[in-house]
């Protein structure tokens, strides 16, 4: 009995010990351009074994010797059997089914693809769009997204935040292949710790977002997904030198380790040890910074048996130094000799993921997940002193089935987070040590129905225990509803609940000489409740034809009210005070977007933006300070026909023009420090070519802000650092005016 | 130990004489575009007993599972004819293929011809 349990136990080993076959298939073309196509099937014929193509028309598929023709098919596509002799990468053409120059245009990829079927208001952003900007890490690759919006650089720490529908990062849930990653203590500075190089693509939903994911998030969900060891190139290496004197290294190594096993190894480094100073205030335009970036990947694939895993180790060391231009740490570190700052922050992560497809039954799914992290920030700013340490672990698993057919999908599960925050600040008014702990841990339910045609919607529940945020439950709902051809109505409803990170979240108030009060006491996170928000929103897609050219437009409407919210309030210029909201406050957004493909190769992407955003200030109902009212972006994007050997050129231009902002009121200052109550207009220009020698390598060279738009004067009291009025918050715009860039991308 | 043994052959034995709760075929469907693939799978979801239905627009393959104690092949074909479109080894009435919409007359030359240009 014993032997044959034995026996029983080395049968999957047999299955184990095969090997791979991987590829890319694209679309065949008489300009040889190369044009992948993401969603075509691949299998072994008279075998149930098959793979689809990724977003870059990449493919894997188990492979066995007795394996021999190979079909790949695609709708639109004639159906192609090869012949497999050995498991040697296949590059593959598809031909369309009528090879006619009108087809090759209409089935080409876009790099931004919005979804005219699911229920929730997602797009993804492929990485073709990446590239149109040498995007050095996540926070800027949202720069020819209109979606979202990417604030100036702030005076000290040189950071770029984003916003979506006019509300900050910390309302929008970012994640990392859908572990939560960007939250806490990396909140300020964690999308800079994401290389770009690293994203194979990103989600971006507006809305509050499927319940799967937490509770946090109100303005809308991001995810990266990140480039897996099995399908990157072997070897990646990019460099990137910017006229500011920045530099940038990426480097990938992929390899398969066995038959399952693929690993991969990317570096990371970037720094600036310029000084910079054109607007003579006598202080550094960027801070000086050393960022070393590590991430190593384990991929286990078993498609046979339907299992998937990843493995990820983290490391990340981070050094700023910013301030005044002669202030040098080693000497004038915390005293008044000269006004300077560090951040250094080290982070370490650990994620698994464990994926399950029942092979036989494919809707059966179990998917667990599993991550820890542990970020260590040490900083000053000028006098003020702050110190976060934050470790987390966040766990979850999943079942996703049908109920009766597979028109009804169910996803249900249970996550764990826990938090423990560890802060110590020496600022004007505020304790020195600030410790908590959160812990949650939730069930969630989501139902999706899709009738085939019109109408697919999806509702979802989850029930929290927090120990700090009670016991809640936050209910979320998206349809889509298509009365005719290439439309989409969405509109969707969900509340999301968090704790705010007052200081984490609002470190650039450390560089100003304000005093800082939180005037509640009564709540478990420092004295605040937490704040809860419900968000609506409804939505138009239409895709239509212009002179024969395709295009859509996109027509948003979002509303975001909060019940309660912590109140950062700047209005006095000698304070900055937190407080739970008492009043309205909400954020309304329109947006409207045209897309088109104005002639062969070239897209235009036009927007207009709307934001409201106000907050019942102890001063009154005000406007949220430097949040502009009205927007437009314009991106244009052009391509040259393929030459042979994939030669071509890439040209892309993002132009945006933002309308006037509010300052916080600087009315009780002094008058030479009084500012305005509006900021400017202000218009800048983002260009970039790049040259592609072939599919291995290319180059590329861009220019931001070329018109060369400046803030005079981004420091308030710049010369009186020490003073009572000295102030870094105030920027509006670019500080360092134009930056050219140049750079090189090398694939084996 | 011989007794587990025992009511576990039993066991065994009751599992696989029972009816496959998730009983996985395909059969050959004919039609030319995505408008078929909704109506064909559609049809099949009216059939009680039918877990997941996925047909291939390029290889007419219909790939089903579903619930032997509730329904057969049979059903589900019938289901399929009674819309307009043609199994393998049976052809719909000219009723329910009349039903179909114009574009999608698949014993039609011309409207194959046409859809070869699709997508």
């Amino acid at each position: 009995m014993k032997h044959i349990f034995f026996v029983l136990l080395l049968l999957p080993t047999v299955f184990f010990s095969q090997e791979k076959l991987a590829g890319v298939i694209l679309e065949a073309n008489n300009k040889n351009k190369n044009l992948v196509l993401p969603g075509a099937n691949v299998y072994w014929l008279d075998s149930s074994i098959g793979a689809v193509t990724d977003m870059n028309g990449k493919f894997s598929i188990p492979y066995k010797p007795e394996y021999k023709k190979l079909v790949i098919s695609y709708i639109g596509f004639k159906t192609d059997t090869i012949t497999v002799g050995t498991a040697k990468a296949i590059r593959h053409w598809l031909e369309p089914t009528d090879n006619l120059d009108a087809v090759t245009v209409k089935s080409r990829k876009q790099a931004t693809s919005k979804s005219y079927l699911q229920a929730t208001n997602t797009f993804t952003v492929s990485s073709d769009e990446l590239l149109k900007a040498a995007c050095c890490n996540l926070a800027e690759s949202f720069e020819t997204n209109p979606s979202i919006d990417v604030n100036f650089a702030d005076a000290v720490t040189g950071t770029r935040q984003i916003k979506m529908l006019g509300l900050t990062s910390p309302y929008i849930l970012i994640a990392t292949e859908n572990i939560p990653s960007i939250r806490g203590a990396s909140q300020a500075f964690g999308l800079s710790f994401i290389p770009g190089t690293w994203v194979e693509s990103i989600q971006i939903t507006k809305g509050a977002g499927s319940v799967v994911n937490g509770y946090e998030s109100i303005a809308g969900q991001i995810n990266a997904e990140l480039v897996k060891p099995s399908t990157d190139d072997r070897v990646f290496v990019n460099v990137y030198g910017a006229s500011s004197a920045r530099m940038e290294i990426n480097t990938h190594i992929s390899t398969k380790v066995s038959d399952k096993w693929d690993t991969g190894l990317y570096l990371h480094g970037n720094s600036h040890n310029a000084e910079h100073d054109v607007n003579h205030d006598g202080f550094l335009d960027m801070p000086k910074y050393n960022q070393i970036n590590l991430m190593n990947r384990w991929q286990y694939t078993n498609p046979e048996k339907g299992f998937v895993s990843f493995i990820n180790l983290k490391f990340l060391n981070d050094e700023k130094q910013t301030g005044e231009l002669d202030f040098d740490p080693q000497t004038d570190k915390l005293t008044t000799r000269a006004w300077g700052s560090e951040i250094d922050t080290r982070r370490y992560e650990v994620s698994g993921k464990f994926g399950y497809v029942n092979p036989n039954i494919p809707y059966q799914k179990i998917g667990i997940q599993a991550a820890f992290s542990s970020h260590e920030q040490d900083s000053y700013f000028g006098l003020n002193q702050y110190d976060i340490t934050q470790n987390s672990l966040y766990t979850s698993a999943m079942y996703s089935s049908i109920i009766s057919d597979s028109r009804h999908k169910i996803k249900t599960g249970l996550s764990y987070t826990y938090d423990h925050y560890d802060e110590f600040l020496d600022a004007k008014n505020l304790d020195s040590n600030y410790e908590r702990t959160e812990y949650d841990i939730g069930a969630f339910f989501e139902y999706n129905y899709d009738n085939l045609e019109k109408l697919n919607l999806t509702a979802g529940i989850r029930i929290d225990h927090s120990n700090l945020l009670g016991t809640f439950i936050t209910p979320r709902f998206h349809a889509k509803y298509t009365p005719w051809e290439k439309s989409a109505f969405r509109m969707s409803f969900g509340r999301g609940k968090r704790s705010a990170n007052i200081f984490a979240e609002n470190q650039q108030m450390f560089a100003t000489s304000r005093t800082f009060n939180i005037l509640n006491s009564n709540g478990n996170i420092y004295g605040l409740e937490p704040e809860i928000a419900w968000n609506y929103g409804v939505s138009y897609l239409q895709g239509f034809n212009l002179f024969g050219r395709k295009a859509d437009i996109t027509l948003d409407y979002y509303k975001t009210d909060f019940t309660n919210q912590v109140v950062v309030d700047y209005e006095n210029p000698l304070e900055v005070n937190f407080y739970n909201l008492e009043g309205k406050s909400y954020a309304n957004s329109f947006q409207a977007e045209l897309n088109y493909n104005a002639f062969e190769h070239f897209d235009l992407r036009l927007a207009y933006k709307y934001y409201e955003v106000k907050t019942q200030y102890d001063s009154g109902l005000l406007d949220k300070p430097l949040v502009p009212k009205h927007r437009l972006f314009a991106n244009a994007s052009y391509e040259t026909a393929l030459r042979e050997g994939g030669k071509h050129w890439k040209f892309d231009a993002t132009f945006n023009w933002l309308g006037t902002q509010r300052f916080s009121s600087t009315a009780s200052n002094p008058v030479a420090y009084q500012l305005p109550d509006f900021t400017p207009t202000l218009s800048t220009l983002n260009a970039q070519i790049t040259r592609v020698f072939s599919s291995k390598f290319e180059i590329y060279l861009g220019g931001e802000n070329i018109t060369n738009v400046r803030q005079a004067n981004p420091i308030l009291a710049a010369n009186d650092p020490f003073g009572a009025n000295f102030d870094t918050t105030f920027v509006y715009g670019p500080i360092f005016g134009g930056l050219y860039y140049a750079g090189f991308r090398l694939k084996l | 130990m011989k007794k587990v043994i025992i009511v576990f052959m039993f066991l065994v034995g009751t599992v696989s004489f029972a009816q496959n709760k998730n009983a996985r075929t395909s059969i050959e469907v004919d039609g030319v575009c995505l408008m078929c693939k909704t109506r064909i799978e559609k049809a099949c979801f009216k059939t009680k007993g039918v877990k997941s239905a996925v047909w291939n627009v390029k290889t007419h393959e219909l790939a089903l599972i579903y619930d032997e104690r509730k329904t057969d092949v049979e059903t589900i074909k019938a289901s399929v004819l009674a819309v307009g479109h043609d199994t393998k080894d049976l052809k719909a009435t000219d009723e329910a293929y009349n039903s179909v919409h114009p574009c999608c007359k698949y014993r039609d030359e011309a409207v194959l011809d046409d859809h070869s240009n699709d997508d």
